[in-house]
């Protein structure tokens, strides 16, 4: 799906607009809560932990490993890799796993972030380490 | 408080279609009102509660006016498939509390007819609108971590459909009466893996209607009693991504809340209505409902355990959603029809459980490896 169809534009607002202008820089920017320690992803203002309003912006290490994977065969545009990774920073978040040969991917697998170009700011996908 | 005991369902009717392009929507909704009106011995002019899901054309005011209700008491609670369960809890709730006395639960839509409209996005669309997630891969996931961790198989996953296809075929209205075996769902096509296109429920137009009342009017009318003894709803998601697992459903929590609340555990349960979008939905939930342990899924849904008059735990003797019928791409109506069906004697009689005086209705709602709802609904015949 990830090169088989145009992606979509990532469509912003002001709570995570930092992410998207440091995706255009090439960052993976995760939010970190600075009263309870626990990292999170998708970015919130809030912590969803502890629901203090203390968070900080936080740039990803953009390592992970594949939690869970599908690979998915009937789609109009082509097979796809969905998958669930696990960050070096703890959170996890779900991905399409891209620029491989999709049936050796293995649960355990290194990954890292990929940045790929929308017609606004680019959207993070996870490829083989 | 309690809802133990204080709501009776009264009435079921389930759509005899599986195809539908010459109805509208809001039609069969008022097609299986009529029918599970009817089943109750009621009129229209009796329903004081409503309530409906995201499948009703426009919601509550569209809905309550096409069908020209005067109710004192609405719900439109949305959980996708697990609405109607849901829906069943809140109406006893309502009922106890003297909100309203003679609810109407309605389902129907027509999803194999066209597509079904989008969802609305949430808070987390520009970070996962753009990776594909459908049903099909986001239960891949669950399946293929839960084989990661628990060793389960495809053949394991196979008998649950196997299960279904031996009770469809009693079935005169299932989409699918064919007895199949493991072999034929192993060698079905790869839809997203480990999943096979029989591992996947149909794609079926139609609906199902529920009348849920008070203990007094469910004696006086003619039906067979059953009523609402235990009831849970959880919802679970990745939660910010932390401690991601996507081998347990919000199950339980809903289980084990309905459970207690009913005074019974898994071992007392003659019947169960299991949501079986996909074979792993059922695995999975029978194992967060406590009836093994987790990780023992596989070996306990092998062999025939599901099957009526073979296995231990007959589940979903309609043929469920994997053969029958899964009207809206939403499961938990028909779960709890099927239920009342073996608690009233009235399943067919290939498939009807001995005794059957305690069931278990539950599933599942929204994408199981992303956000999803769950309910449990414990049914008691009276």
């Amino acid at each position: 799906m990830a090169e088989a169809k145009k992606l979509p534009v990532p469509q912003g607002n002001p709570e995570t607009a930092p992410f998207w202008e440091a995706a255009k820089q090439g960052k993976f920017m995760i939010k970190r809560c600075t009263a309870c320690g626990e990292p999170h992803f998708f970015p919130r203002s809030i912590c969803p932990f502890c629901f203090s309003d203390k968070t900080e912006w936080e740039e990803s290490s953009g390592e992970a490993t594949i939690y869970t994977f599908s690979l998915m065969r009937k789609s109009p545009t082509g097979p796809y890799a969905i998958a669930y990774v696990t960050l070096k920073e703890g959170p996890s978040l779900q991905t399409n796993i891209v620029d491989c040969d999709m049936d050796k991917l293995k649960i355990g697998q290194k990954v890292k972030v990929v940045f790929k170009p929308t017609d606004g700011a680019p959207l993070p996908f996870f490829t083989p380490a | 408080m309690t809802i133990k005991g204080k709501a009776y369902i009264a009435g079921i009717y389930e759509h005899p279609t599986r195809h539908a392009p010459d109805k509208s929507t809001a039609q069969l909704h008022a097609e299986v009102a009529k029918g599970a009106i009817e089943d109750a011995g009621l009129t229209k002019a009796d329903i004081d509660g409503y309530f409906c899901a995201g499948d009703a054309p426009g919601g509550l005011w569209p809905m309550v006016d096409y069908l020209g209700l005067k109710v004192r008491h609405m719900d439109s609670t949305d959980t996708g498939g697990c609405s109607y369960l849901i829906h069943l809890g809140h109406a006893a709730e309502a009922i106890a509390a003297g909100k309203c006395s003679i609810a109407l639960i309605t389902l129907a839509g027509k999803p194999r007819t066209g597509p079904m409209p989008p969802r609305a996005a949430g808070a987390e669309a520009d970070f996962e609108a753009a990776y594909g997630a459908t049903t099909h891969n986001a239960y891949g996931m669950c399946a293929m971590r839960h084989m990661h961790d628990y060793g389960t198989t495809s053949e394991q996953l196979a008998w649950i459909k196997v299960a279904a296809s031996h009770h469809a075929q009693y079935n005169p209205h299932a989409m699918l009466k064919e007895v199949v075996t493991v072999e034929d769902v192993l060698n079905s096509p790869m839809i997203s893996d480990p999943l096979h296109r029989m591992d996947c429920c149909v794609v079926t137009d139609g609906g199902g209607a529920l009348i849920v009342t008070t203990p007094e009017i469910a004696k006086s009318l003619k039906k067979p009693l059953v009523r609402l003894i235990g009831h849970g709803e959880a919802m679970k998601g990745p939660r910010g991504g932390k401690d991601l697992d996507l081998t347990y459903s919000a199950g339980v929590w809903s289980g084990p809340r309905a459970f207690e609340e009913a005074g019974v555990t898994p071992k007392d349960i003659k019947y169960a209505s299991i949501y079986d979008s996909f074979t792993i939905t059922v695995l999975m939930q029978l194992e967060d409902l406590g009836f093994c342990k987790k990780g023992e899924g596989g070996k306990f849904v092998a062999d025939g355990n599901l099957i009526s008059g073979v296995g231990k735990l007959p589940f979903n003797t309609d043929g469920g959603g994997l053969c029958s019928n899964h009207p809206v791409n939403r499961g938990g109506m028909t779960k709890i029809i099927e239920a009342v069906r073996q608690l009233r004697g009235e399943a067919h009689p290939k498939v009807q459980v001995q005794n059957c005086d305690l069931a278990v209705a539950h599933g599942t709602g929204g994408l199981l490896g992303v956000r999803h709802a769950a309910s449990t609904c414990i049914l008691e015949r009276a």
